[in-house]
């Protein structure tokens, strides 16, 4: 397999992720758009002009580039999976010149910015498999003005899904304005502490509108999206009716005892892209 | 209403703005993240390299790329101003420095300063970083760069029609963020 192909190929799913957002948050932004007056609309407004000329011209529609998480699916079958990891690496390190993006990752030790976007366990990529001999790659990139208000709390059962709804309100009126709003709410409930977050994130890959298949995820879905749009914090927190453009629920079974859940708040710039490369070497950005 | 104005901002026209009110600035601003601000806070006004009077105060970490050995910006929206409250009253007080521009809002002890130094803080669109860029005519200077790295260091950025910026917190202590 061509290395320096494959690069390309990451190379180009970073730029994507990073200049264009789905046309699914587009599609939301636009619903937000015409509903919102005054401060609310003029946000909106310059957030789809700021849309357009970020894809135009090919440039990060926002500075802030982003920790970048690879969510990485391989065909058992595949047959590259021993470089992947090298490949992915040596793309973020150029990705960052070539864009570029900027360098986002610091030692937390010593406050050094490493100058690459790479860094201890950075990017941070997350393996799973499938069956077949594709490899799928999509590529989160998230700033850290959202996440600085994902929260996690270990909920006592007894509160049961009323208190559920009650902790993840809270986190988004907390966090206001802060994390660019219309945001998109991940939300992952039960499991342990580590994977009611991580459920939380991949709730975010699912496409804005679109609902979890069982009906009781679905109907808490839209409680809690009802909910946060009467709390009026609005584009940016200027004041509003969208604050978010959607909730999404991910669920795993529980302990007894315990009640985890991780909410993780992306921004209106919901950027994600994805790949999917062929046994032959050859890919496709999607 | 909108406003299009140049810097510095007269102490009369900031006590004129409403919250609500939309501005387009031109003129010298400089960015500032926490680190700037810890910097700024730690040093003596006469030993800093640049003098914020004057200056619009900018809260970002741009992403900037150098092309023949001049600074070009390629994306510079905000950041959350609310990491700054901390030292903004320390700032207001110490320069004249009347336009904060940022995002999310600041809290009480900001607002209460804007109020005692009559000065604004206007929110521009979060992750509008390109329609930001294209606003920066020039890149002035840049202070503490290999100290501080890209998104930390201060960058004098010279700005024409540097907006929507709508005002969310003026100077009888309005803010658009109170009672959401």
């Amino acid at each position: 397999m061509d290395i320096k192909h494959l690069e390309d190929g990451i190379l180009q799913l970073i730029l994507k992720a990073e200049t264009e957002i789905p046309s699914d948050v587009i599609t939301a932004l636009k619903q937000a758009y015409a509903v919102e007056t005054g401060a609310a609309k003029v946000q909106l407004e310059a957030m789809l002009a700021n849309v357009e000329k970020a894809k135009h011209k090919r440039c990060p529609m926002c500075q802030d580039t982003g920790i970048l998480t690879f969510f990485v699916n391989i065909g058992t079958h595949f047959p590259a999976t021993g470089i992947l990891k090298q490949v992915i690496e040596q793309a973020v390190a150029r990705a960052t010149l070539e864009i570029p993006l900027r360098p986002n990752t610091v030692d937390p030790m010593r406050s050094t910015n490493h100058g690459d976007n790479l860094g201890s366990y950075l990017p941070h990529i997350l393996w799973d498999f499938e069956p077949g001999d594709l490899a799928h790659i999509i590529a989160l990139p998230k700033g850290s003005g959202s996440e600085n208000m994902s929260a996690l709390q270990m909920l006592s059962p007894s509160v049961g899904l009323d208190g559920v709804k009650r902790f993840v309100v809270e986190t988004v009126k907390k966090a206001g304005g802060r994390p660019c709003p219309p945001i998109v709410v991940g939300v992952g409930i039960g499991g342990s502490a580590d994977l009611a977050m991580n459920l939380g994130k991949r709730a975010l890959l699912r496409p804005v509108g679109t609902h979890h298949t069982e009906p009781l995820i679905a109907q808490l879905e839209k409680d809690l999206l009802e909910i946060i749009n009467k709390t009026g914090i609005g584009p940016m927190g200027l004041g509003g009716k969208t604050t978010a453009l959607d909730v999404h629920v991910e669920v795993a079974h529980r302990h007894p005892a315990s009640l985890p859940v991780g909410v993780v708040i992306q921004c209106w710039a919901d950027r994600r892209a994805s790949l999917v490369i062929h046994p032959d070497g050859s890919w496709e950005v999607q | 209403m909108e406003y299009h104005v140049s810097l510095p901002l007269s102490s009369e026209f900031v006590k004129k703005l409403k919250i609500n009110d939309v501005l387009y600035v031109t003129g010298k601003i400089f960015t500032a993240r926490d680190s700037a601000h810890q910097k700024i806070r730690s040093m003596k006004p006469v030993d800093l390299p640049f003098d914020p009077s004057g200056m619009g105060l900018y809260h970002c970490g741009p992403l900037m790329k150098k092309e023949n050995d001049r600074w070009i910006a390629v994306s510079a929206g905000p950041t959350t101003s609310s990491r700054m409250e901390e030292f903004e009253d320390i700032l207001l007080d110490r320069f004249d420095v009347h336009l904060i521009i940022g995002k999310g809002g600041m809290g009480q002890r900001t607002s209460t300063a804007l109020k005692k130094t009559g000065s604004v803080y206007a929110a521009f669109p979060g992750g509008a970083g390109v329609l930001a860029a294209e606003k920066i005519t020039k890149v002035a200077d840049v202070y503490w760069l290999e100290e501080l790295g890209m998104p930390e260091a201060v960058w004098v950025l010279e700005v024409n029609e540097l907006g929507p910026l709508v005002v969310a917190m003026d100077s009888t202590g309005q803010s658009l963020y109170k009672g959401i």
